[in-house]
């Protein structure tokens, strides 16, 4: 069982950053007026911001990055580690957290690299820095998450591309003594790994000129193989099976209850879906915060998103107890408890 | 369990569904409106209300309410 315990790691601030234009799913004239409300009502997707075409994740991450260094006031020379998690890389090589550390500024001596990983990847990003940093050989580290979705879908796929948003974040975490532990507890079913995918492009199905065909799967869904497959209700199946049970081995592990959390913080996949979810745990409305609405589905930057957009004016002169749940692509899933207080929460950051 | 209420809860959820139009004999997909999104909204009924999964071949396979009532029924 992946549960994981890392002490003396505090986050000391999360920053988040989306494109300005807005596309509203009001407007998406590929389905019928009355189908684009039974979406928004069903989904609780209105609104997602979409990236303009020169604008990539790294870019959005790196807005972030440079509004929390600035706010925390932090010497960018004391950064050690840069972790990316993304699946909307700038290149296949080299590994974009090691350009963005030049671009950052950040000196020779930190340690880059980049994780790849959508749905679940704040959470597992999450694990994986702290763990690193918990010897206290780090002293502070960046996690840089998000995805650039839209540079993936078919605008004539009712089934992907009303749900996702671009997005990208940056998270700071510090070495403390004093900081309470952080728990996961982590999970993969590689079973279900057609269930979300983009299947020509990798090394397995080289991109080929066949890659651009429209083939038309079925009414509403016309795409290409280059283009991302979303099985709606497997994905929807696999999240009522796995994830309440992996929030009670969260639970059990560390001795807690629910009701011990302020927040409940999900990745925000489709709102019929963490909604099912949260009557299961049986956990009150205004524990769930929700930036579906306007955001859409954000990947992997869905939480440092949300918790930026619905907790921001919170977290910066409190103390919260947050258990985060993520779950999708791969198919990969986690949870995590943790305690933030008194972060550094900039503003909302658009480009 | 009963058709009777399945098909209440169904009719609860889904608004455009008129209450009295559905039978257990009506095939789901030709009420008018009906999408992949109803679909995904009665999984997560059956899945609350029932604790039972229904697949993405179950509702392939099915015709009628009757049809989706009897899996329900034979996996609770």
């Amino acid at each position: 069982m992946a549960f994981l315990s890392v002490n003396n790691i505090s986050i000391k601030g999360i920053a988040a950053c989306v494109p300005k234009f807005t596309e509203s799913n009001l407007d998406y004239g590929w389905i019928s007026l009355q189908e684009r409300e039974l979406l928004i009502k069903t989904t609780g997707i209105k609104n997602r911001r979409i990236a303009a075409d020169a604008v990539c994740t790294s870019d959005m991450c790196y807005e972030s990055a440079e509004a929390l260094i600035k706010e925390a006031k932090i010497d960018r020379n004391e950064i050690d580690i840069l972790l990316f998690v993304s699946q909307s890389p700038d290149y296949f090589l080299p590994a974009t957290s090691i350009i963005l550390q030049d671009r950052l500024k950040l000196p020779k001596t930190t340690m880059a690299f980049d994780i790849q990983l959508g749905c679940s990847g704040y959470v597992y990003g999450l694990s994986v820095i702290s763990n690193l940093m918990s010897s206290g050989q780090f002293k502070k580290g960046l996690l840089l998450v998000g995805d650039k979705s839209s540079f993936s879908q078919s605008k004539k796929d009712k089934s992907t591309y009303p749900i996702f948003g671009d997005a990208g974040t940056a998270t700071l975490l510090e070495y403390n003594g004093q900081a309470e532990k952080i728990d996961f507890n982590l999970q993969s079913d590689g079973a279900g790994y057609k269930s979300i995918i983009i299947t020509d492009g990798g090394t397995r199905n080289p991109y080929k000129s066949s890659s651009e065909d429209l083939v038309e799967v079925e009414p509403g869904i016309i795409k290409s193989a280059k283009n991302l497959v979303l099985d709606g209700v497997e994905v929807f199946n696999f999240s009522l099976r796995e994830v309440v049970p992996n929030i009670n081995g969260l639970l059990n592990y560390t001795n807690t209850t629910l009701d011990e959390y302020d927040y409940i913080v999900f990745h925000q996949a489709n709102k019929l879906i963490t909604e099912t979810i949260r009557k299961k745990l049986k956990v009150a409305p205004e524990k769930v915060p929700y930036s579906i609405h306007d955001y859409g589905n954000t990947s992997s930057a869905s939480i440092p998103l949300t918790i930026v957009t619905q907790l921001g004016h919170l977290v910066k002169n409190n103390s919260l107890r947050l258990l985060l749940s993520a779950f999708g692509v791969g198919l990969s899933w986690g949870s995590a408890r943790l305690k933030i207080s008194d972060i550094v929460c900039p503003k909302l950051i658009e480009i | 369990m009963d058709i009777g209420d399945f098909i209440k809860k169904i009719e609860n959820e889904i608004e455009e569904i008129t209450p009295g139009v559905l039978k257990a004999d009506t095939n789901y997909r030709n009420i008018p409106g009906w999408s992949s999104m109803h679909a995904l909204i009665i999984i997560a009924l059956i899945d609350t209300e029932y604790n039972v999964t229904i697949t993405g071949s179950d509702i392939r396979s099915c015709q009628t309410v009757n049809d989706l009532f009897t899996i329900v029924k034979s996996r609770v």
